[in-house]
């Protein structure tokens, strides 16, 4: 078996190399990915080895981008496009949820749109405004999207794959504050499937489920709360649409108590959702309500604040701690 | 790669004067400038490259998220702000420091946003602040803001009525970067439908971070706009005489009535996008160096050398420019961190119940942990 330590910047890097490999058809679109490697340099050295007709800095418009990869997938190819920053994805907001979300619909089944968006999300990185958003709620809301988040490298290497392979558009959420520590990557094999759920840690006393740069607070979180003899299980989503419900639903039996953890806001979101369905769902296991823990429903804020704005190892343990007392 | 001779130019690259084909128009504007004011554009520039040198710095000692420099394009923005009158107003995109220092906000406004401290930074309503409205940091957006706001002075009727002092322009400042967005070209269709007062700005300073403007247009960018039917003018943007007195006719003629005109100042960002950038990937040393020989600092100071200026004059402008920095950095230093109010503060301009419960949420939950976290 062949497992390299590899941070997920590079894994999706390494994940890119070999989808553009193995199909010619997959090219990577998006502002400065070529010769500067994009401003995470999750595409270093990528057109270096496969040219500027697989490698394209476009023009600085994010419409332009997703409108062309769109007319692109109609012509056959499998468009990886990078939007530059979480924030700067709503130009092309109008082409993801009007045409590209829609066009298999619309045809009948006669189309497919095989297009990947990849775009960096989420804090904890200390930029100015617009550069530490978690968007993903507003995709996932649209149907005919794909909305996936991998957690770890290992992920990020065969996620990335999997969304190219995909028939139907997805989008491909990136957490930012991830990408530098480093993990094993399985060349050789994958994991689970790019819509799985993932039990990432056992336990018993309640669940902890989220998806991106939380899952790591979360198993932090649950370090820390075994120090004090609090079991907690953490379910990473991996996927957002559509959300693998069996391990979350599984677990929340054996736990009676859950605790949906995010990085976006809690109004209106994915976290709402998994709430609202395992309240419809497992009923009669909740020994809790379900509770969120997000950030709070204000404008992501100037990065000195950051800390106050987002949920941290704390938050989640005072929700936790609030779910074991009912 | 070197870029075609601009189209408007007062100064060679080595200072003296030296009109360019086609500057007539503008000479006017030129022969009434007095040597006060010649000094004055001088200091402006000198003092802003001092600050942005101080503030590099300050990102660099961690004080600061982040900093774009303005270093190269000092006299497009400086000729072109000191072309305003009183009563315009200004749509910044994120580098023009100097334009909002000159139009009269407090710079540690700037500083605020790029330490971090601030979503905001001054109060566009402020007569101090002379009409310089907020930075920008999604490319293209203001572009509109700025035709829309034109659209309103020529309802109100602020324009071609004659009246020195009211009549009014706008004038928005974009990248070359930019140019490709939609929302510029929009901004275009509307100014030209209803030939609003605004005057485009464009720095073009031959790169959106790692992309060369090659990638953005085929033809020179100040050939788009003829499209729209929006008259236009290249500039050399690093001769600090040619963008006073091309903005000043503009923007006069956006205040008569004779609706929007774009303006391409060809300049160069000398070094990085911002600090977060590291240009030796994709800079091409041949273009740096055709361009470091144009600094447009370097060539004011040479035409004011020509016309007698005393070493006096240049020793004080340099006191002035590190005493400046030197303010910033302490009051940089002192800046305090935001607190919970600037979190929930202002999301809307009357209550609202999500919010007031958050906010009660977390300052309870702040207070369980003594203080101490
Ligand atoms: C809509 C949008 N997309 C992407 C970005 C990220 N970004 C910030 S600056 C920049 C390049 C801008 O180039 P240009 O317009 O030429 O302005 P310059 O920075 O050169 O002054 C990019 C891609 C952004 N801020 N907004
Ligand atoms: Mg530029």
């Amino acid at each position: 078996m062949a497992v390299e330590e590899l941070p997920l910047a590079k894994a999706i890097n390494a994940g890119l190399r070999k989808a553009m490999t193995d199909n010619d058809k997959v090219l990577l679109m998006g502002e400065d990915i070529g010769t500067l490697g994009g401003v995470f340099r999750v595409t270093e050295g990528i057109k270096a080895e496969f040219g500027d007709k697989r490698v394209l800095d476009t023009p600085l418009a994010e419409s332009g981008i997703v409108g062309t990869a769109i007319g692109l997938a109609l012509r056959g190819y499998r468009p990886v496009c990078e939007i530059q920053f979480d924030g700067f994805v709503y130009p092309a907001f109008n082409q993801i949820t009007t045409q590209l979300a829609k066009l298999t619909n619309r045809g009948r089944g006669t189309l497919t749109m095989p297009v990947v968006i990849r775009i960096p999300y989420g804090a904890h990185i200390g930029a100015i405004e617009h550069h530490m958003e978690s968007p993903e709620a507003y995709f996932a809301h649209t149907a005919g999207l794909r909305v996936v988040s991998p957690s770890t490298p290992n992920d990020a290497y065969w996620m990335i794959q999997e969304s190219i392979e995909s028939n139907d558009p997805v989008i491909f959420f990136e957490p930012k504050s991830r990408y530098w520590p480093k993990g094993p990557v399985d060349l050789d094999a994958s994991a689970s499937p790019l819509h799985a759920s993932r039990v990432a840690r056992t336990g018993t006393d309640a669940t902890l489920v989220g998806h991106g740069a939380m899952v790591t607070m979360m198993l932090q979180a649950a370090e820390l709360a075994a120090s004090e003899g609090v079991s907690l299980e953490v379910i990473d989503l991996r996927s957002i649409s559509p959300i693998d419900y069996a391990p979350i639903l599984e677990s929340v039996t054996k736990t009676g108590r859950l605790v949906v953890c995010q990085e976006a806001a809690g109004f209106v979101s994915v976290g709402s959702e998994i709430a609202a369905t395992v309240a419809e769902k497992a009923f009669y296991s909740l020994q809790a309500p379900v509770i969120r823990v997000s950030s709070f429903d204000v404008p992501v804020p100037a990065p000195r604040i950051e800390q106050l704005f987002l949920p941290d190892v704390d938050r989640i343990l005072e929700a936790v701690d609030r779910s074991l007392a009912y | 790669m070197t870029t075609p001779p601009p189209a408007v130019q007062f100064l060679a690259t080595d200072g003296s004067f030296a009109p360019s084909a086609g500057s007539d128009e503008y000479l006017p504007y030129i022969e009434a400038l007095t040597d006060e004011q010649h000094e004055q554009f001088y200091r402006d520039m000198a003092v802003i490259r001092r600050f942005d040198t101080e503030c590099t710095n300050l990102q660099r000692q961690g004080q600061m998220a982040l900093w774009p420099p303005s270093h190269g394009q000092e006299a497009a923005q400086v000729g072109s702000a000191r072309a305003t009158k009183r009563q315009d107003h200004i749509f910044p995109s994120y580098r023009e420091h100097v334009v909002g220092k000159i139009r009269g906000i407090d710079l540690m406004g700037i500083v605020e946003l790029m330490r971090g401290t601030t979503l905001g930074g001054w109060d566009v309503n402020d007569p101090k602040n002379g009409n310089f409205h907020g930075y920008t940091l999604v490319l293209g957006t203001q572009t509109l803001h700025a035709t829309g706001y034109g659209m309103g002075i020529n309802f109100d009727g602020a324009v071609g009525t004659g009246n020195p002092d009211t009549d009014t322009a706008v004038i928005v400042y974009f990248g070359d970067g930019s140019t490709s967005e939609g929302d510029v070209n929009e901004a275009m269709v509307f100014a030209a439908s209803y030939q609003t007062p605004t005057v485009f700005f464009l720095q073009n300073n031959q790169w959106a971070i790692s992309v060369p403007v090659a990638t953005q247009s085929r033809v020179p960018l100040y050939l788009r706009p003829r499209g729209f039917g929006i008259p236009s003018v290249q500039v050399d943007g690093n001769d600090v005489l040619a963008s006073y007195a091309v903005s000043a006719k503009h923007l006069d003629d956006a205040r008569n009535g004779l609706g929007p005109s774009y303006i391409e100042a060809q300049t160069y960002r000398i070094g990085a996008h911002t600090t977060s950038d590291d240009p030796t990937r994709y800079q091409n040393d041949e273009q740096l160096a055709y361009w470091v020989a144009r600094d447009p600092i370097l060539r004011f100071e040479a035409f004011l050398k020509n016309k007698g200026a005393s070493e006096a004059f240049f020793a004080d402008v340099e006191q002035e420019a590190a005493d400046f920095a030197a303010d910033i950095r302490k009051r940089t230093l002192e800046l305090p961190n935001p607190t919970i109010d600037n979190l929930f503060d202002h999301v809307y301009s009357e209550p609202h119940p999500l919010i007031t419960e958050q906010k009660a949420w977390l300052a309870n939950y702040e207070a369980s942990f003594g203080g101490d976290k």
